[in-house]
């Protein structure tokens, strides 16, 4: 009877510790790292488990002996303390054992850290720039390059009792505007570094984070297997928005890739074309608006009242008076404040001055065109 | 004999009065009471920030600060409980024990001693201030990156004299020690007699003067880079910003050792003394800690692997880092075979003691994860390091202290401590300090990246969870202040020996000791000697 219902116990329990070791279907309650679409991100996952079974196991019968020896060997039981307190042959033992497997862990883990490190031979170049608190992605082969931002919906989501549910936003806090595509099936270099302080570029099913360090070049690679959607994090403390700047991945297949170059490239080019016309107000404001809730609002605050060391824009002189001061200090940027010359559009930087410029109590009037900001560069 | 000679100091047992007893305090005892007095009240105001951060993630949304202010409260909940609680703990602990468990009459430099404590709450209310600072708080991580750091407004040179005065206080403290140590061990007090609490403390303070000078030059250079034009971590002017973090991490490893070697100190007092059988492998215990303290030199980089460093670093670090793994083993195997075959009861000191071996272990565990290079690509940064950092320190370090508080709390007020009111306090923070920690290897397992106010809705679950652990462990440590005040108004009347399987020449002393013991030293044998 006993050995029924034990042999019951087992079968349920031995299945469930196994559930625990595995990567969970269910995204909530998840307890393991992830096996990811890379032949490194697989080595790196075999790795973990190999240790983490190692030291469960060596857990299991340390804590094993403790627990037995906290339970006999007490007073209340009537024991009596032995008085041996010393043994040559135990030290040695218990020293050579430890040496013994972690010599068997070093030898796998220094493979796959040999093989992380060969970033030779790529058939095509990434360069991920980070920024407070934004990626910038240049396709080296391409002369394609663009930033990424965390995504509209989130971005309103995350303010401070924004009255939104987080679980009403699709991915939150892990969508941008503009995501990376990237072809399966191809050695890609990917390049870290970073224009401000410094941040780390990290998606989990590739197998690898790097830091992304500002006046340094970093060098990884990958190889994606997988077509999908990739979600990431800069994972290194950057300032306020630290949680705010994530990464999306494309992987498709190198022709819809090929595809994707040759259209993003044309929308590029359009764009620019585009608005490099004469704006009429209210559509300045509009994408004015935009630009400013992306780019601006993270340290001038959506109500323009600034915060901290960030200045308000609302009654501001500057942004009151004469355009052109204006317009350079968005160009040139100051202490924390960016260079924005490097990072938006003529148009972009032309809506969010005209925005500023007639939003909150500010109502001047002014309309700034694309154009000004081309003679101010 | 040493019974003899403190009774002999009766009646000239007066104590300073008022005020100046504690300005002026050249005296081990009281010197020791008002490091731990501190520490404690240090140790609820970096709770209480760690309560604000985990408020705002148990949930995901943005409820009650601004990501600015949370990063505040990250990076000063660290820079308090490390060198305002844990450090100082130590050093309360060291004060009050070295000089009786030795045979001193007090430490070697009283009235240094003095300074290196008042030095402290000068230090932290500095700290304290830049919270009301333009600008806030420090908020680059307590581990104070550029070119991030340089960002911080007024609050950033208080950051860095802070700092400097945090680690003067902690070289004279060590200077003092080693000093009281060499010199003024008792007679037939060798080296080899040494209660292992008491060489836990040399290594330390041999750690601490190696280390903390590595710091302080570090943040001048910052300090120097920020108002004085140098480009130390500033690329444009031929620097380079991982320079800090190697100089930070060399003293930064070490500092985890000068964290967690006090607390192995107390728990090889404690296990012994409640399995009532000698500390199994004394002189093994004495090389591991030597052991562990000189390889921690030579480690560091393992807190930066993905910084861009060579291959051939990232494999020497690796291979150095695995190998702490063995003298630790050593001496929790050696912890183990001091409870083998012993006879044990379970107050509340050895309910600590215990879990901290459990506890601390597991920590151990996650550090050897986390040192294998190419694995923690994935670990870094995430909450799988703070889930193993705060294993070793909280259930590690912070159970080890609190049990050497209990440990010693008849000693220094002559009364016990409500025992039932010390099991409570246990079994509550035992409990809910897992509750709170074991989540984050999940969460950082999942994705999670650390120094994050808000997170993705996966997320959500486990950070409830662990937040809910949070509350419990700070509420219940407003027990061990009950227990620590109503001790010291009264209880039943402690002996000398206290517990009945103490050793050691403090045990010889009156519960509590005459404000100077031990001024005619004893003679200490063989069988006298540690326990």
């Amino acid at each position: 009877m006993f050995v029924k219902s034990l042999r019951n116990i087992i079968r349920g329990v031995v299945p469930m510790v196994l559930l625990l070791w595995t990567t969970v279907a269910d995204a909530d309650w998840a307890l393991n790292l992830t096996e990811g679409v890379t032949p490194i991100s697989h080595e790196v996952y075999d790795l973990h488990m190999i240790v983490l079974w190692i030291v469960t196991i060596i857990g299991i019968l340390v804590f094993g002996v403790m627990a037995w020896s906290v339970f006999h060997h007490r007073k209340s039981k009537g024991a009596v303390p032995a008085q041996f307190h010393h043994s040559t042959l135990a030290e040695i033992t218990w020293t050579i054992i430890p040496i013994l497997i972690l010599v068997i862990i070093a030898v796998p883990a220094t493979k796959t850290l040999i093989r992380m490190e060969e970033t030779g031979d790529a058939e095509m170049t990434l360069k991920v720039t980070g920024y407070q608190w934004k990626w910038k992605y240049d396709y080296m082969d391409e002369d394609l390059s663009f930033f990424s931002t965390l995504a509209k919906a989130s971005n309103e989501a995350r303010q401070r009792n924004s009255g939104i549910d987080p679980a009403s936003v699709e991915n939150y806090l892990l969508e941008v505007d503009k995501p990376i595509v990237l072809p399966t099936n191809t050695k890609i270099r990917i390049l870290t570094t970073a224009n401000d302080v410094i941040h780390a570029w990290w998606v989990p099913a590739l197998g690898w984070k790097r830091d992304a360090v500002p006046g340094f070049i970093n060098d990884n690679w990958a190889y994606i297997e997988e077509p999908g959607t990739y979600r990431g994090q800069c994972a290194e403390l950057c300032g306020k928005d630290h949680g705010y700047m994530p990464i999306v991945l494309e992987a498709v297949s190198p022709e819809e890739y090929r595809t994707w170059i040759a259209d993003t490239k044309q929308a590029q080019i359009d764009a620019l074309a585009n608005s490099d016309r004469e704006w009429a107000q209210d559509e300045l404001m509009t994408h004015g608006e935009e630009i400013y809730g992306a780019n601006c609002a993270a340290c001038h605050m959506a109500d323009g009242k600034g915060t901290g060391p960030f200045p308000p824009l609302d009654g501001s002189a500057l942004v009151q008076g004469p355009a052109a001061k204006h317009i350079k200090m968005v160009l040139d940027g100051k202490n924390l404040m960016p260079a924005f010359a490097g990072q938006l559009s003529n148009a972009d930087i032309a809506a969010a001055i005209t925005y500023e410029r007639n939003s909150w109590s500010n109502a001047t009037g002014d309309v700034v065109q694309p154009a000004d900001v081309k003679a101010a560069r | 004999m040493g019974y003899a000679a403190v009774h002999d100091d009766d009646h000239h047992d007066h104590k300073p009065t008022g005020i100046g007893r504690w300005l002026f305090s050249t005296n081990h005892k009281d010197i020791g009471t008002m490091y731990l007095i501190f520490a404690l009240i240090m140790f609820f105001i970096g709770g209480a920030m760690a309560m604000v951060i985990r408020a705002e993630l148990f949930q995901p949304g943005l409820q009650f600060v601004d990501p600015g202010f949370f990063n505040q409260m990250t990076t000063v909940h660290a820079l308090i409980m490390i060198f305002g609680a844990l450090m100082p703990a130590g050093v309360g602990l060291a004060n009050w024990m070295i000089p009786m468990m030795i045979g001193a009459p007090d430490m070697a430099l009283p009235r240094l001693n003095n300074m290196s404590f008042w030095i402290l709450p000068f230090a932290f209310i500095l700290l304290l201030s830049t919270l009301f600072m333009e600008g806030g708080a420090p908020a680059g991580g307590w581990t104070m990156y550029p070119p991030l750091t340089l960002q911080l407004g007024d609050a950033f040179p208080f950051l860095i004299f802070t700092i400097h005065l945090l680690g003067i206080s902690s070289i004279l403290g060590a200077i003092n020690i080693i000093a009281t140590i060499f010199n003024m061990r008792a007679p037939g007090m060798t080296f080899m007699r040494l209660p292992l609490f008491v060489w836990t403390w040399i290594i330390t303070a041999f750690l601490l003067i190696a280390a903390m000078p590595v710091f302080a030059g570090a943040v001048t250079m910052m300090l120097t880079d920020k108002f004085f034009a140098t480009s130390f971590f500033s690329a444009a002017g031929g620097g380079d910003p991982v320079l800090f973090q190697h100089l930070f991490w060399f003293f930064g490893h070490p500092e985890v050792y000068i964290l967690i070697l006090p607390a192995f100190g107390i728990v090889s007092q404690i296990l012994p003394t409640f399995a009532r059988k000698p500390l199994f492998g004394y002189a093994s215990m004495v090389y591991a800690t030597a052991a562990i303290a000189f390889l921690s030199f030579f480690v560091w980089a393992h807190h930066m692997f993905t910084v861009g460093m060579p291959l051939a670093g990232e494999l020497y670090f690796m291979y150095a880092t695995m190998a702490i793994a063995v003298p630790t083993g050593v001496k929790i195997f050696n912890w183990i075979a001091t409870l083998w075959k012993g006879s044990m009861t379970f107050e509340t000191p050895m309910l600590f003691a215990l879990a901290f071996i459990v506890l601390f272990t597991i920590g151990g565990f996650t550090g050897l994860m986390m040192g294998i290079t190419p694995v923690d690509f994935q670990y870094h940064d995430t909450y799988f390091i703070v889930a193993h950092f705060h294993y070793v320190l909280v259930p590690g370090a912070i159970f080890g202290v609190m049990a050497g508080i209990y440990f010693w709390l008849p000693k220094w007020t002559g009364h016990m401590y409500n025992e039932t009111l010390g099991k409570w306090h246990f079994w509550l923070s035992a409990i809910s300090v897992n509750v709170l920690f074991f989540p984050q290897h999940f969460l950082g397992l999942a994705g999670m990246p650390r120094r994050i106010p808000d997170y993705s809705v996966q997320f959500a679950d486990w950070n409830m969870v662990s937040s809910l652990g949070g509350f419990v462990f700070g509420l219940s440590q407003l027990l061990l202040v009950v227990v620590v005040i109503q001790c010291v108004r009264g209880g039943q009347k402690a002996t000398d020996q206290v517990w009945e399987g103490a050793h050691g020449l403090e045990w010889t002393l009156p519960s509590p000791p005459p404000f100077h013991s031990f001024t005619t030293p004893p003679q200490v044998t063989e069988a006298t000697a540690h326990s």
